[in-house]
């Protein structure tokens, strides 16, 4: 794996300066490794992680399954396409098993999530049937334990 | 007024206490210290290796068991360790579960020295060789090492350290602090003066997976010496288990049965569920392993590079997790230069003098740490050698 893309992905909060630092490459080296990754469609982009319960103040979100009916509209990749581009859509995947599209969605509150499930998806041709999940508590986010409270506590911080 | 003092054994009394513990009181009160004095892995457990322990807890084993370790334990160390290091050892009679290393050096000196005896090791040094010594009442020598040599024991520095009523010879490859390996020829050197001598070889190899230039060899693979040497290991390093204090020895049916004799009584056995946990680790942990020893070897490069970049000389350690860069430009000893370091730039190192005189002039920086502690470490270390004339 591409260098830079493995420090990246191991979640340490490293600048460019210091990826740059680490690998020997120089900080230019860097953003031109990531413009790189970018351009080849292998990095989309790059943002911190929030705690969910810190966001849950100001956010709710929820999964929406959906059934599609694909007959007279050609496949399923016109209507996910569509659906990821809502702006409440953060992710859009197309499932085995009992429904289709799997999608996550965050709003202001309960309300504008049921907005967006009646007033938008419903009314897309194909789409036959939703079924709504709020998230309640994370407990994991990222490859991140929420709340861990320190595994490491106890560890003397000098030992020989 | 604790008067107490009175009652304990004058060879404890005049013990000195760990360089190290002094560090730890300071750092631990400061709260935004950058520490590289571990002396642990930065991993947590593999999950799978923990699952085995909470497996066992739920299965209600919580029992003693032989005294020697459960007999799926010692099987599974024989085939590890012929499949890994060569020597083949018998778990009925030639192989000892213990609480770590720690515990398995302690009762074989115990078990072999009598009152003044001599113990030759190599120095700088994990911190509890020579004081284990002196707790049997027997005398340790010391064998500098150097940084020009990497670390590594010279068969000549042995050769000229030894005098006689010297029984036994403490190695430590991969070295703590150092880093420092033996090949294989400098370990043929110091086998074929072990036999000449009729020394009892005691070899801590619990870095020995951490190795990142060359193949690890052990000394109890070369001719002659299974029969003098007493292979000590665990799982603390390898398979970042150093809370679970598991780990094993192995060597003649005659001194495992000595080890045993002491063990018995003071320990009785190791926990079972760190035994299972091992049994895991042995079983299934390479992937992991290497995986963390990948991430050692990333760091390690950093570091080093770092520490040459600064000005601070320091050799590539070949083994283990530790970088120790010489710290004489600076003028100061090992202990001031960490103590101001500490003070001025709150970075925590050990001074090299913790691990034996032979460390005098060089400080001990793990890098079992994040890459934004070692980063934001050398960014004050900068800083702290820039206020400081420099030879």
């Amino acid at each position: 794996m591409n260098s830079v893309l493995k420090l990246i992905l191991d979640g340490e909060a490293l600048d460019t300066a210091q990826i740059g630092k680490i690998l020997g490459l120089g900080a230019e080296a860097v953003d031109r490794e990531l413009a790189a990754l970018r351009q080849q469609g292998v990095l989309l982009g790059m943002r911190p992680v929030l705690n969910p319960s810190y966001e849950s103040e100001h956010r709710v979100r929820a999964v929406i399954e959906i059934k599609i009916r694909t007959e007279g509209i050609g496949g399923f990749d016109g209507i996910a396409e569509r659906i990821s581009s809502f702006e409440q859509v953060e992710s859009c995947y197309l499932m085995s098993g009992g429904y289709d599209l799997l999608v996550v969605v965050t709003a202001d509150n309960l309300y504008k999530v049921a907005g967006f499930v009646h007033e938008r998806l419903a009314r897309i041709d194909g789409v036959q049937g939703t079924s709504t999940h709020f998230f309640l508590r994370a407990y994991k986010k990222d490859g991140f334990i929420v709340n861990a409270e320190g595994s490491r506590r106890d560890q003397p911080s000098v030992s020989p | 007024m604790d008067s107490s003092g009175r009652f304990v054994a004058r060879h404890v009394a005049s013990l000195p206490k760990s360089g190290i513990r002094d560090f730890f009181a300071i750092v631990s009160k400061m709260k935004d210290a950058v520490s590289l004095g571990i002396g642990e892995p930065d991993f947590v457990t593999p999950y799978h290796i923990r699952e085995a322990a909470i497996s066992s807890l739920e299965k209600g084993r919580t029992s003693y068991t032989d005294n020697r370790g459960t007999q799926q334990f010692r099987e599974e160390i024989s085939r590890y360790v012929a499949k890994n290091y060569g020597p083949e050892y018998d778990p009925e009679t030639e192989i000892l579960g213990t609480i770590g290393v720690s515990e398995a050096l302690d009762i074989l000196l115990r078990s072999t020295l009598n009152p003044g005896d001599k113990v030759l090791y190599h120095e700088p040094c994990y911190v509890s060789y020579a004081p284990s010594v002196t707790l049997c009442h027997a005398e340790a020598i010391p064998i500098r090492t150097v940084a020009a040599d990497q670390f590594a024991l010279d068969p000549a520095a042995l050769r000229a350290a030894w005098q006689p009523g010297c029984k036994l010879l403490i190695l430590n490859f991969p070295t703590n602090p150092t880093g420092g390996t033996a090949d294989r020829s400098k370990l043929e050197a110091i086998a074929k003066f072990a036999i000449e001598k009729d020394l009892l070889v005691a070899s801590d190899e619990i870095y020995s997976e951490l190795t990142f230039e060359g193949d690890h060899v052990s000394i109890a693979s070369l001719p002659g010496m299974r029969e003098r040497t007493v292979f000590l290991h665990g799982f603390s390093k390898a398979f970042a288990m150093t809370g679970f204090r598991i780990g094993y020895a192995c060597g003649p049916a005659a001194i495992i049965d000595g080890m045993l004799k002491v063990h018995q009584y003071a320990i009785m056995c190791a926990p079972i569920m760190s035994q299972e946990a091992a049994v895991e680790a042995l079983r299934n942990g390479r992937d992991s392993m290497l995986h963390m020893r990948d991430k050692y070897r990333e760091r390690r490069d950093y570091i080093v590079r770092r520490f040459n970049e600064l000005g601070l000389p320091c050799h590539l350690p070949r083994g283990a997790f530790y970088a120790f860069p010489d710290i004489t430009s600076t003028g100061m000893d090992s202990m001031t230069f960490a103590q101001k370091l500490l003070e001025q730039q709150k970075v925590a190192m050990v001074p090299g003098t913790a691990f034996g005189e032979a460390g005098a002039g060089f400080c001990r920086a793990s890098f079992s740490t994040s890459y934004e502690k070692i980063h934001e470490a050398g960014e004050r270390i900068a800083r702290f050698l820039d206020t400081i004339p420099r030879r």
